[in-house]
């Protein structure tokens, strides 16, 4: 696996120079950073190449990093992370997971979305189809738009619903609850009644924090 | 000549054969379906964001509850994700467990696909023989977790307690005499081992009858053969993994591959179909059940011999032992810290899959080094399969869809998430 890790390394940075912006080796799982101009072109290169033959997409992930390691201020805690809120680029990526078959090897690529306020990323459906339905979820959850989407839908909230529940300003509880009403004998939406809480705060110790790697 | 036009037919919510809350809307040419849409998310409870909002540990029961039919390895992929951040060296006895659970609820899984399957394209005794022998291993889970179902046995760094030295007993009643009980509980008289030894030496013929009523049955067979043919090219293409890759002839199996815990230890073989059909995956996996046995095999003759701990020696991990909890100020605060506080996993990402009973479950996590995940995000095979259920009907008559959903085995706590 090491060895096929050096060797897919060396490959990439090879067959794409100039448009790696970074390319790093974690705990044995190499991550591949691109821009978005690129992406269309790297992809389709990633799973034609001889060298690389990624055939599958096993996954496709969106993320919204807007509090990644930044100030914490939920429920009394009060450390801050050592990672520097603006490590990301943008607030929106969306990381492949990638498998080559052929040469038994993973590579994760992510991509930035540049703009916040309206994520926009190309569609990699004509290269995988199995993306149709990740796409549609990351739409959903998160509200990047993939351009060239065949049928750009929601998939997994409820018909109607609104906003992208999974960025991290939606909260946990949501915005509206749905009962039944007797008096208009029919299912109706109302602002949710529940307080949020945080039963465990979320706190950020500092590094090797008790002998931890 | 009336005008004949295509219409669309809904087919669920509520419907048996569709495995749980599946809405398909049907675009039907007389009875041949031209497009079919599957409506998902009727069961989605949003894991991935109550994974953000609690700790390591309280997210674990939740694994339990997505592919809710093969609860153990759920939890495992998700364990393995945590111990990858934490760089954690997890026992050898642990992961022998790990891996016999994980085998375990392979055949579990198959057995259910096996009877429902069956019984969805027409065949009744499959079913009930099928839930004969996976009472048995509900038992086993019982035993060692608590619970028939939902487990929570996996914890990061090893699992939560060693296997017990005896096997719940049935009691008489009015149903059962003394002496019936006393037959009912012959195999259950001595550990877990036991009972799993006496489990596998009697399995390979209950596998026997369910392919003596179903392999050269005719009617299993024209319900199944050339029925949701997927070339090796489409399966790749469309993200199939398990035996839905299997199947089609691609010999790709994680367990091999990419081998976790002690599977290069274990000697089992990758059965492969050549069709592509709805039989082949069938055969597949009915062979998939023999090979688990097998492991189990090996699981209990090397559990049997080497005894040692199941979980590492790191309270910040996991927690210390009750009696020294009970004795040690310490032990007392680790113990508090870990189930207030929770784990703190370093900064980072990992991505950890295993060969699930379906396909590649995989758990991708991203930590800040916080004390929750900052994402996670579950791969779930089904979704890739039921993704596909659109190009798999096409050309087929209704009745087959119910024979395509069947094959791919879906469960909707999975695909929903």
């Amino acid at each position: 696996m090491a060895a096929n890790l050096t060797l897919l390394t060396t490959n990439l940075t090879t067959i794409f120079a100039n448009q790696i912006v970074s390319l790093e080796n974690m705990l044995g799982e190499l991550t591949l950073v691109v821009r978005d101009i690129d992406m269309l072109e790297v992809l389709t290169r990633l799973r034609d190449d001889p060298d690389l033959r990624f055939e599958q997409m096993i996954d496709l992930c969106g993320v919204d990093y807007c509090t990644y390691g930044g100030e914490i201020c939920e429920g009394g805690a009060y450390l801050k992370s050592d990672i520097a809120p603006d490590a990301y680029p943008s607030r929106f990526a969306v990381a492949y997971h990638l498998l080559s078959l052929t040469h038994n090897i993973r590579l994760r690529v992510r991509v930035f979305a540049e703009d916040d306020d309206l994520p926009v990323l190309s569609s990699v459906v004509n290269i995988w189809p199995c993306a149709n339905w990740y796409e549609r979820e990351a739409f959903d959850l998160y509200g990047i738009v993939f351009n060239d989407h065949p049928d750009l839908r929601r998939l997994l909230t409820d018909y109607g619903f609104v906003g992208n529940p999974f960025r991290k300003d939606f909260p946990l509880s949501g915005h509206v609850e749905m009962r039944y009403d007797p008096e208009q004998q029919r299912v109706i939406y109302q602002p949710v009644s529940i307080e949020p809480r945080e039963l465990v705060p979320r706190i950020i110790r500092e590094e090797h924090y008790g002998g931890l790697k | 000549m009336a005008e004949i036009k295509n219409y669309t037919m809904n087919f669920g919510p509520q419907h048996p054969s569709a495995h749980g809350v599946l809405r398909l809307v049907l675009e039907l040419d007389g009875e041949v379906i031209e497009r079919a849409d599957p409506h998902i998310g009727l069961l989605h409870r949003g894991t991935e964001k109550l994974a953000e909002h609690k700790t390591y540990l309280q997210s674990l029961p939740y694994m339990d509850r997505l592919d809710y039919v093969s609860m153990m390895c759920n939890e495992h992929a998700y364990v393995m994700a945590i111990e990858k951040l934490l760089a954690l060296e997890v026992p050898v006895r642990a992961q022998y467990i790990r891996v016999m659970f994980d085998e375990i609820t392979r055949v579990m899984n198959h057995l259910l696909w096996l009877g429902a399957h069956a019984l969805d394209i027409g065949a009744m005794t499959v079913f009930l023989y099928a839930f004969r022998e996976r009472e048995d291993l509900m038992d086993v889970y019982e035993a060692v977790s608590g619970a028939r179902l939902h487990a929570a046995y996996y914890r990061p760094g090893g699992v939560y307690r060693d296997l017990p030295d005896s096997m719940p007993l049935y009691q008489a009643s009015k149903i059962h005499n003394a002496k019936a009980v006393k037959k009912m509980n012959e195999n259950r008289e001595g550990s877990l081992l036991d009972f799993m030894e006496d489990f596998t030496n009697r399995f390979p013929a209950c596998v026997d009858e369910y392919e003596t009523l179903l392999t050269d049955n005719r009617i299993w067979k024209q319900r199944t053969v050339g029925i949701g043919v997927v070339t090796p090219e489409r399966a790749l293409a469309l993200g199939f993994s398990g035996p839905m890759l299997r199947g089609s002839g691609i010999v790709w199996d994680l367990r091999k591959k990419q081998p976790y815990e002690v599977y290069n230890r274990l000697d089992f073989d990758i059965p492969v179909g050549v069709e592509g059909d709805c039989y082949d995956r069938y055969l597949v996996r009915v062979e998939e059940m023999r090979q688990s046995n097998r492991i189990i095999k090996q699981c209990i003759s090397w559990l049997r011999q080497n005894p040692g701990p199941v979980i590492v020696n790191n309270f910040k991990v996991a927690p210390p032992k009750r009696e020294s909890m009970k004795q040690n100020m310490e032990e007392l605060i680790h113990h508090f810290k870990l189930f207030t506080e929770g784990m703190h996993v370093p900064s980072g990402e990992a991505y950890a899959a295993v060969e699930h009973p379906k396909g590649e479950f995989g758990i991708y996590i991203i930590s800040d080094g916080a004390n929750k995940p900052y994402r996670l995000k579950i791969r779930a095979p089904g979704f890739a399969h039921i993704a596909a259920l659109d190009e798999m009907a096409r050309g087929h008559m209704i009745a087959d869809v119910v024979a395509i959903i069947g094959t791919q085995d879906i469960v909707f706590g999975e695909v929903d998430r």
